[in-house]
């Protein structure tokens, strides 16, 4: 009889998980899923090293485990601390959690650009996410943003440091997808940057993955550079014969026009297997490619709305809104007659005389005077 | 006149040298030691209730016992002599003036943890100070206290100096570690601890200057004696140093049996506030600790004398209390502003901030800019409520303790302060003239002209 590994049960938001012994307390909660999963911005499993930096996945340890019941007096980052048995973790039921998260956000995006309507990673940005889960909507911050110049690293990859929420994913990546690191952080504080020693081009056949690791659009793909908005483009499942990479990968259609390919990514927005430069950014004929059929993009992102997002296979489309956002409900981000001044509830249209014009609403008379 | 332990031959000339630090009875720890079981020293230790002196105040002893002696496996013992808290000295002292305390003080800590290799990682800012202590290495190994099989013992130990590159994040333990195996000086994540992943993933201690030197008199002494001096959990003697506003700035030894009071304003010691001023302020521990106004720095919330050590420096929590820190003593005499002052120290935290975490790298950079608006009257009303969420949302919320560290001073001032901030913001012209002033926080001490 094999030996029976003794699993630890742990209790995040009251729904006990048993998971292996070593088991982070972010990857036990990502095997219940749905909304008790801290969210990660530098934490990548397929990264060794990575998380503990970004402080979104804080969570509250209410017992540490059944033969030590006493709390965790700080916050602790639920992707580098491990689970043990008889832990309670509490992390949406948890006030302070939440506080502490709002806070991260907030510190996140005093310094971001905020330019999603001309990024490139809007849709599939992790930041866009978190700010619409965790976010506030206005800012408390009046001061200028820390800018960068943008860098040309080489033909295929372009930094926008401006954007760059430094999660260190892309120097892990270097580090043990590259035989040899050309990139990494300079300075400290909040004027660290990521750059090349003296401006130097990042070539290497698997470099091409930073810009799949990349939270933010800091780093983004030469070749696919405004070239569309990726809820435009449809992810197909495509492979090719590559002696390099597994050739395994997402193609972006638009028509029949493959417009950038990525490495395929699993429900938590990670890569599942590492591509090669040549597969990235080279092979862009659809003739190229042998296609399998619709991906399917499980996370609740902007992507799958509109197309594609049942399992590959289906062609019918799926409806209802937790059918399409993986079983969560949408949430209303404002109610728009609240917050709206041109419509306000209070307001009897049809008690204002003749064709309405905008000065009616600000009590300006003079403007609808002028009819 | 308190004992002095650390201090006690300081003034004596050439004491920097091996022959005279010898003739005044040095490396006697080292002899005595040898002839003991690395066990029995570590007891010793635990037995004298030393504290670390760096700032945290942690047993030494029991940090000593935590440190895993897995087969095989080579031990560190690393002194942090990383002394970059604004305000503190002392260990700048200990070094530049009597060296071989702290190399005595090193080959009994390695003796008592195993540890063969040692390394002393300095600030690079202190660029002339290596030298001496390479130089008191060399005096050491030439007399035989150092290198292969110490006095037969079969102990063998060698020391290295390694310089930092100057920033303040290497003082943490774990960013201190990176630094020393050549990497970027960025916290550790912990656990795990140093104590069984360190250098090189090796178990290793870090401990500061002055809690190393201090091992030597708890030898010398034994660790119920030395357990004596002092009063309750703080033992022993402890450096300070003082500046600021005061008539004699300087290095202090004092044995934690001594009022404020007496401190600031004894001849012994500090001499009184400068320029015949009122005490207005002062931070009792380094920096990073919070400030305390005069009437709660002499005495505590409940009105009873506060005296210089551990306990009763950090009564009343951090609501009407502060730290003992790291000694570092800044005084503020009556013509300091608190928020100028606040403002110097966010811009010092801004800048030492090494980057990696959210919360530190972006809330530090912000709270400079406010109180930095706040100082020079473009402050508004509600920014002290910002600031005083920003410092919230970043405490704790941190990989090390750089981010409380950032976050007490400011919210400290704004505790003790706020109607000096108001103030500021109220008068936004006539605070880039002139200085608040005293206000109900006062010392009423009568000034003696």
């Amino acid at each position: 009889m094999a030996e029976e590994k003794k699993l630890f049960k742990v209790t995040i938001d009251n729904i006990t998980v048993e998971v292996e012994p070593g088991t982070t307390i972010l990857n036990a909660a990502r095997q219940i899923g749905g909304e008790v999963t801290p969210p990660a911005m530098c934490y990548y499993s397929k990264l060794k090293g990575s998380g503990g930096k970004c402080r979104t996945c804080l969570v509250e340890v209410a017992a540490g485990s059944t033969a030590d019941p006493r709390p965790m007096p700080k916050l602790v980052a639920s992707c580098r601390t491990t689970v043990m048995d008889g832990m309670i973790v509490k992390n949406i039921t948890s006030e302070r959690v939440m506080d502490a998260r709002k806070g991260v956000v907030e510190f996140l995006l005093i310094n971001h650009p905020l330019d999603c309507p001309i990024c490139d990673q809007a849709g599939e940005c992790h930041l866009q996410d978190l700010s619409y889960e965790h976010g506030t909507e206005g800012t408390r911050f009046e001061f200028q943003k820390r800018i960068f110049k943008k860098h040309d690293l080489g033909p295929y990859i372009q930094l926008h440091m401006t954007r760059c929420i430094l999660c260190y994913r892309c120097v892990y990546v270097a580090d043990q997808l590259t035989n040899k690191r050309v990139h990494g952080i300079l300075d400290r504080g909040d004027h660290a940057e990521i750059a090349t020693y003296i401006e130097k081009a990042l070539d290497n056949d698997f470099i091409g993955n930073v810009i799949d690791v990349c939270p933010v659009g800091a780093l983004t793909d030469r070749t696919f550079r405004f070239k569309n908005r990726v809820w435009f483009t449809k992810p197909v499942n495509a492979h090719r014969n590559c002696d390099k990479c597994c050739g395994k990968v997402h193609a972006w259609l638009r028509g029949d026009e493959i417009l950038r390919v990525t490495a395929r990514k699993d429900q938590w927005g990670e890569v599942e297997d590492w591509i090669c430069n040549e597969c990235r950014f080279e092979k862009k004929n659809i003739r190229d490619w042998e296609i399998e059929g619709p991906a399917e993009i499980n996370r609740h992102s902007v992507i799958s709305q509109g197309h594609y997002a049942g399992k590959t296979g289906t062609t019918m489309p799926t409806e209802t809104f937790p059918n399409i956002m993986n079983g969560r409900q949408p949430k209303l981000l404002m109610d728009i007659h609240s917050v709206s001044e041109v419509n306000p509830p209070g307001l009897d249209l049809a008690a204002i005389p003749g064709p309405a014009h905008s000065g009616d609403f600000e009590g300006k008379k003079e403007i609808s005077d002028k009819h | 006149m308190g004992r002095k332990l650390l201090l006690e031959h300081a003034g004596a000339e050439g004491i920097r040298y091996y022959d005279v630090y010898r003739k005044k009875g040095g490396y006697a720890s080292v002899e005595k030691a040898l002839k003991m079981t690395p066990e029995a020293i570590v007891e010793e230790v635990k037995k004298s209730g030393l504290r670390g002196r760096g700032g945290a105040g942690f047993p030494t002893g029991l940090k000593w016992s935590f440190i895993a002696k897995p087969e095989g496996v080579p031990r560190h013992l690393v002194c942090n002599a990383d002394e970059s808290e604004p305000g503190t000295f002392k260990d700048r002292y200990l070094m530049e003036f009597i060296p071989h305390l702290l190399i005595e003080g090193l080959i009994v800590s390695s003796f008592a943890l195993g540890s063969n290799t040692t390394y002393i990682y300095i600030r690079g800012e202190y660029a002339w100070i290596p030298d001496i202590l390479e130089q008191a290495i060399a005096e050491a190994k030439a007399n035989g206290w150092l290198g292969k099989n110490i006095l037969g013992s079969g102990f063998d130990c060698e020391i290295y100096v390694q310089r930092g590159a100057g920033a303040y994040i290497c003082g943490e333990e774990t960013a201190l570690i990176e630094s020393l195996e050549g990497k970027r000086g960025n916290p550790r994540i912990k656990p795990p601890f140093p104590a069984i992943k360190g250098v090189w993933d090796r178990p290793t201690v870090v401990n500061n200057v002055e809690t190393l030197a201090a091992i030597v008199p708890v030898i010398n002494l034994g660790g119920e004696e030395y357990a004596k001096i002092g009063v309750g959990r703080s033992t022993g003697t402890k450096l300070i140093s003082a500046c600021g506003n005061i008539n004699k700035p300087g290095v202090y030894e004092i044995d934690m049996t001594i009022s404020v009071e007496e401190f600031i304003f004894s001849d012994e010691y500090c001499g009184g506030i400068a320029n015949s001023k009122k005490l207005k302020a002062c931070i009792p521990g380094g920096s990073s600790v919070p400030i305390l106004p005069a009437n709660l720095l002499l005495k505590t919330a409940k009105g009873e004398t506060r005296y210089m050590n551990y306990e009763s420096l950090s009564d009343g929590g951090f609501a009407t209390g502060s730290m003992m820190g790291s000694g570092g003593f800044v005084v503020l005499d009556e013509d300091q502003c608190v928020v100028k002052h606040t403002y110097t120290l966010a811009r010092f935290y801004r800048h030492e901030s090494c980057g990696q975490c959210s919360p530190c790298r972006e809330g530090t950079g912000w709270m400079e800019k406010i109180l930095k608006n706040i100082d020079t009257g473009k402050g508004k009303m509600s920014d002290i409520d910002l600031l005083w969420d920003i410092q919230r949302k970043i405490e704790g919320n941190t990989i090390c303790p750089l981010g409380d560290a950032a976050a007490w001073p400011v919210a400290a001032a704004i505790r003790h302060f706020r109607d000096e901030f108001e103030w500021h913001v109220r008068n936004p012209e006539e605070c880039l003239r002139r200085n608040y002033g005293l206000a109900h926080y006062a010392d009423e001490r009568e000034v003696v002209a």
